[in-house]
């Protein structure tokens, strides 16, 4: 459709920052510029209106008065001179909320609401060919997947309103063939069904004496995925001479239910674990992954990511409000070789720029504050990043429980749906390879924050009104896997026409498993609809009743009134047939290193804290919005500049009380490229000090598990997993850390042609904690010259997988284990200490060790130290860098006043520890051996050791501006 | 004396709505949520007003530009009400958000009485990013009646767009010169400063927040609704615990004056 095209840039002379940030960009991808680039915001008119109401608009809304200056182009014509100009413009169908609101701006106005669109224009200086343009354009300012770059001009148009849609009702002749014939079936319809699957339904079909129609075939795929019914960690596993039935219930869930501990309210059958928080409310966390989008639209994936875990915790209980995020990336280093870079694979500096943005630009529109989180960087990363979003939500503790009811209405609230995110639970089950990108598409998408926004506003209204009887979120598989969850035990008709579209032409399977994001699905008791519709329109949400449930035990999928599909709820549900599968695990061959004969452990401090896994990330977090809701009480960067990395986030979730939430998490992959056992204890341990850093309490303390693997067909990548599982749950034992929520993501791969590149197994971590008072808590800067820094735990000779070998450019073999009892001895000791107010700063040691631990809180709080290794209560350690590097858990360092010693000794008593040094007010981090000095680094040295390497413009270090 | 009625607009995107309505509670002010589209459809409810307070978020996902389309509806179908509001006495405030809607609207800096007029923008900081982090304002000599002079306020900024834009530098300095710019960033010491990150988006002169002519509408780019318990200050656990911060004392300045002169 012609449209106009207002094009809308700041005034000549004025500042063009967005412009600015497009010339550094194109800079960076190797375009040299001659003179200024100018960014412009193009805007697309339905050509209905009149060029008085267009320059009307474009000057009372599009362009601002003071600082803008605007040009319209007429429908139909091209701008000139079109040399240098470089479009970018959305493809048909992704969404573009800017859109939705020209559309309602253009009624706030009395005008016409015509169809709209956005693009962006650049205007490069110098003489380029449009082949460079496009070239340079689509490495650094646009993504493909979603967005076409225009260099030559050429009129541009509004999409048309979609084509007709493919009514007709579809079998899917499988009953007559074979085994291979089957796969070829579930390979073309990107149904990630195995051959056992696969058959499974055919026995079905043949027992109805049907064909399946196309619909519930989807159905059941999207059902049975392993994003899903996570069926590897529930099937049978041959481990060790031993048959394991359903790991994550004879591990994870039998830790949780031996624990038995009473502040869990409601684990593992919800969308998110519940724990008691007070007396009236109770707190949820869930983490989820969002891998496969974001390697393909960095952006989009995580954004999205966040908008999807903020679901799962409104759709918690009979709703919860989100309180808190928290968002941890694995990505490949960001100085990666272009040339070392897959084909089909985004270079890892783009992975992280988008996924940060796409975080930001979710989360902070949702008023959610972004807390807490971790960055780690390895280069098996690079054709599979990981973002783990996390969410929490607190909600009333009589709201826990939730029915769908027969005869309660089928409400869907929110967003509409479109032929986006189609096949995203599959999609996410099967490997990537270098043609994903072209292929996937449709499984990625752009969120609306604001739709959602608008979604959870008015959800929290009904739910304090007591109008509905149970809630989910859309997620992977859309409706089907809504509806079918909600209808289970139970039975539901859907009438799929009733379902707001974005656009026509969606046949009803499409509508059915559509991904679009932003919709709720509620069951309304029919005698609260219109009490709840009128809650809706006064939020101005969309909400759409499509069906009914019932107790007939199927359920009946329609379209305008003709069946396209009924399922019998029970095979649905329970006819996934339970796979066997072997794992065994080889104990790695690696060796320890011998140290470098002559090396200065000060310059190794200084590259340790410039690894990227140390360096500090505030480049990323002061973009996320920490503060809103007022319950920061520990915010993520301490100290009197602001500058030195919390361990964990305190917030007091409730308006007026201070009573709080410490939410800490722990990870480290790398160990597990030596041994994923090692990898999980350490994240568990990793997590409980960090919360234990931050004064909470180890033993009001839940957990969640997230898995990302490989491709769990491969028995030695099994193996790993189930040694992994194993430990991690003999430690959670006995830190009495029940586990409350999990998941996994497997199938973190990718092949280019014959190389196959897989993910370090890992398990991220998140302990979620409450404590009475965030005024008690604790943390890591250190206060005041003159007090003593006492070590607790034993260092060790367990530099495997550190990152001192990391910086030389080793492994080592010697990495390290936890010792469950004396863990959580330490870890109960130190926060008895902290409550007994015989702590000043707190920071426990992980990657970097004593080193980067004490340089951290040196740095944090604009003090120096005076520290002596030979006092360091260590086995097996002689040289200093051993000292000073070993990544040895269940550690902590700790400044007390003088005058406090002996209460935190009391406190400490039955562990090891020992006094290390002092705090000094000389800016000096100064390190000694018993008599000899090994090494002095003045504080701007660690400074700018710890914040360059991650800081991407320059900003965080007062470079370029 | 009874409690000053403080309005707490809502709107599709503005997120800090709980947080401004505990402080001004705490203030001493009785608060109400007011959904934009019921106040459109019911503009004589402002009449039941002391206090209007649009908070920050992100109104509208700020698409096309900060607060512009929440700005766009309020000025066509509530401008004659809103200006009715500050001729009687009202008193308004914006935070972060708030303050760009009300700058779009042209109830800030309305340097003279009468219509409605845009006279500076807020536009994207220079760093083209959005940032958090806190900052240190301090209040210069100004029109705005529920202000005092050389206050030191310290709260988070968490924006975007927070420069500040005006048509000519004549009309910067009048806004200077004239009372009109109530806050500004400051330096460590206590100077107005465009210097990053003491200034968070490069705003001229250190412009932070604005009155109008009246001195009854305040505007500003930082968050007091962040910063008005003790324990929310970012370094509470070296300095100790305040009893009241300068934010809180900011809320319970403008609940007074409302009050008395209601």
């Amino acid at each position: 459709m012609d449209a106009w095209r207002v094009e809308v840039a700041p005034k000549p002379n004025l500042p063009d920052p967005a412009g600015h940030s497009a010339e550094l960009a194109l800079k960076t991808a190797g375009l040299a510029l001659e003179g200024k680039l100018r960014c412009l915001r193009g805007y697309l008119i339905g050509s209905e209106l009149s060029a008085a109401e267009v320059q009307r608009f474009a000057s009372e809304v599009l362009a601002d008065s003071v600082c803008d200056e605007f040009e319209i182009i007429p429908p139909g014509e091209v701008h000139r001179p079109p040399a240098g100009r470089i479009c970018v413009i959305p493809r048909p169908g992704v969404t573009d909320s800017v859109a939705i609101s020209l559309q309602r701006t253009l009624r706030d106005c009395e005008l016409p609401a015509v169809p709209t669109g956005t693009y962006q224009v650049f205007e490069v200086p110098g003489n380029h060919s449009p082949e460079i343009l496009r070239e340079k354009a689509e490495q650094a300012l646009a993504n493909e997947v979603i967005q076409e770059v225009l260099v030559a001009e050429t009129p541009l148009a509004l999409p048309g309103p979609g084509g007709e849609a493919d009514l007709r009702v579809l079998d899917v002749n499988l009953r007559d063939l074979d085994a291979a014939a089957l796969l070829t079936i579930s390979r073309q319809g990107g149904l990630a069904l195995n051959g056992a699957e696969m058959l499974c339904i055919q026995e079905h079909y043949r027992q109805l004496g049907r064909e399946p129609r196309q619909i519930e075939l989807e159905t059941i795929a999207q059902t049975w995925s392993e994003h899903c019914k996570h069926k590897t960690l529930t099937g049978k596993i041959r481990f060790e001479g031993k048959l394991i039935d359903n790991l994550l219930k004879n591990s994870i869930g039998r830790v949780t239910r031996e624990l038995d501990r009473e502040f869990c309210l409601s684990v593992f059958v919800d969308n998110a674990g519940v724990i008691a928080f007070d007396e009236e409310d109770a707190v949820c966390i869930k983490v989820e992954t969002h891998n496969h989008p974001s390697a393909i639209e960095p952006f989009g994936g995580a954004g999205t990511g966040v908008g999807g875990v903020i679901r799962d915790v409104l759709g918690t209980g009979l709703a919860a409000r989100p309180v808190a995020s928290s968002d941890v990336f694995c990505f490949a280093p960001i100085d990666m070789p272009q040339e070392e870079v897959p084909r089909g694979c985004l270079h890892p500096m783009q992975v992280l720029r988008g996924v940060v943005a796409g975080v930001r630009d979710y989360g902070n529109p949702m008023g959610i504050p972004t807390v807490n989180g971790a960055v780690h960087f390895d280069p098996g990363f690079v054709g599979n990043p990981l973002v783990y979003v996390g969410n929490v939500g607190i909600l009333p503790r009589d709201k826990i429980e939730k029915a769908a009811r027969p005869g309660d209405v089928i409400l869907s609230i929110g967003g509409r749906t479109g032929r986006d995110g189609i096949h995203g639970a599959t999609f996410s089950s099967l490997e990537l390879h270098s043609e994903s990108e072209m292929v996937s598409s449709g499984a990625v998408q752009i969120g609306d924050p604001i739709t959602e926004r608008k979604a959870m506003d008015a959800v929290l209204r009904a739910r304090d009104a007591n109008l509905f009887s149970s809630i989910t979120d859309c997620g992977a598989g859309g409706y089907s896997s809504a509806v079918g969850e909600m209808a289970e035990g139970l039975g539901a008709e859907v009438e799929l026409a009733e379902v707001p579209l974005k656009y026509q032409g969606l046949s009803p399977w499409e509508i059915w498993i559509s991904e679009a994001q932003e919709r709720m699905v509620l069951a309304v008791p029919p005698e609260n609809l219109a009490a709840i519709l009128q809650i809706c329109r006064e939020e101005d949400v969309e909400a759409s009743a499509i069906g009914k449930f019932n107790d007939s035990g199927k359920l009946i999928l329609r379209h305008a009134g003709i069946v396209h599909g009924e399922l019998d709820l029970e095979f649905l549900h329970e006819g996934l047939p339970r796979s066997e599968r072997q794992a065994v695990y080889k104990p790695s061959d690696l060796q320890d290193p011998d140290l470098p004969a002559e090396d200065k452990p000060g310059e190794a401090l200084l590259a340790v804290l410039s690894d990227f896994n140390v360096a500090s990330k505030e480049w990323i977090i002061r973009q996320y919005d920490h503060e809103v809701q007022a319950g920061a009480a520990g915010k993520p960067l301490v100290g009197p500049a602001a500058d030195g990395p919390a361990d964990a986030a305190v917030i007091a979730p409730k308006l007026g009380s201070k009573r709080g939430l410490v939410l800490a998490n722990g990870l480290n992959p790398r160990y597990s490229r030596i041994d994923p056992a090692a990898m999980a204890e350490c994240a568990l341990d990793e997590a409980m000090r960090n919360l234990v850093s931050a004064g909470g309490d180890p033993e009001n303390t839940a957990i969640l598990d997230n898995y990302c693997w490989g491709n769990c067909e491969d028995e030695e990548r099994l193996g790993g997993l189930v040694r992994a599982t194993l430990a991690l749950c003999d430690l959670a034992q006995t830190y009495r850390t029940p586990f409350i929520s999990g998941k996994d993501s497997l199938n973190n791969e990718f092949r280019d042609g014959d190389r196959l590149i897989s993910i370090p197994g890992c398990i991220l971590v998140s302990a979620m904690g409450v404590i009475p008072d965030v005024t008690r808590s604790m943390s890591s800067d250190l206060k005041q010259a003159g007090n003593l820094l006492y070590l607790v735990g034993i260092s060790k000779r367990e530099l495997g997988g550190s990152v001192y070998w990391k910086t030389k450019g080793e492994l080592g073999r010697s990495v390290p284990r936890v010792e469950a009892e004396y863990g959580k001895a330490v870890l109960d000791g130190v926060a008895r200490a902290i409550q007994a107010k015989a702590v000043e700063a707190c920071h426990d040691l992980s990657e970097g060790g004593l080193g980067a631990a004490l340089a951290e809180m040196c740095l944090a709080g604009r003090l120096g130290a005076e520290i002596d290794l030979a006092q360091v209560k260590a086995e097996g350690l002689e040289r200093s860098e051993e000292i000073l590097f070993s990544e040895s858990q269940c550690r902590f360092l700790i400044e007390v006043q003088a005058a406090k010693v002996a209460d935190l000794e009391a406190n400490l008593h039955e562990l090891d520890f020992a006094c290390i040094g002092q705090v000094q007010q000389a800016p000096e981090l100064h390190c000694k051996n018993a008599a000899e000095t090994v090494f002095r680094l003045p504080m701007e040295k660690i400074l700018h050791a710890f914040k360059h390497p991650l800081d991407l413009d320059g900003s965080m270090t007062g470079g370029q501006r | 004396m009874s409690r000053a009625k403080a309005m707490i607009l809502r709107a599709p995107g503005i997120n800090c709505e709980r947080e401004t309505a505990h402080a001004f509670e705490l203030a001493g002010a009785e608060t109400e949520f007011v959904h934009v589209g019921r106040l459109m459809q019911e503009p004589k409810l402002i009449e039941n007003f002391a206090i209007i307070a649009v908070p920050g978020g992100f109104a509208y996902g700020d698409d096309i530009s900060a607060g512009r389309v929440l700005a766009n509806q309020m000025r066509n179908r509530l401008g004659p009400e809103l200006l009715r509001f500050v001729e009687r006495g009202g008193l308004a405030l914006g935070i972060c958000n708030g303050f760009q809607v009300l700058v779009r609207l042209g109830l800030l800096p309305r340097t003279k009485p009468g219509e409605l007029e845009e006279q500076v923008s807020l536009s994207h900081n220079l760093s083209n990013h959005y940032e958090c982090r806190w900052v240190n304002l301090r209040s210069r000599p100004n029109r705005c009646v529920f202000l005092d002079d050389d206050l030191q306020l310290r709260c988070p900024a968490a924006h975007a767009e927070g420069y500040l834009q005006s048509s000519d530098p004549a009309f910067e300095r009048l806004l200077l010169d004239e009372g009109f710019v109530t806050f500004v960033y400051v330096d460590e010491s206590g100077e107005p400063t465009t210097a990053y990150p003491a200034n968070p988006n490069g705003s001229p002169a250190g412009i932070a927040g604005l009155t109008d002519v009246s001195g009854r509408v305040l505007g500003l780019m930082p968050h007091p609704d962040r910063a008005y318990l003790p324990h929310l200050m970012p370094d509470w656990r070296r300095e100790g615990l305040e009893d009241e911060t300068e934010s809180m004392r900011l809320f319970r300045s403008m609940v007074q004056v409302a009050e008395v002169e209601g």
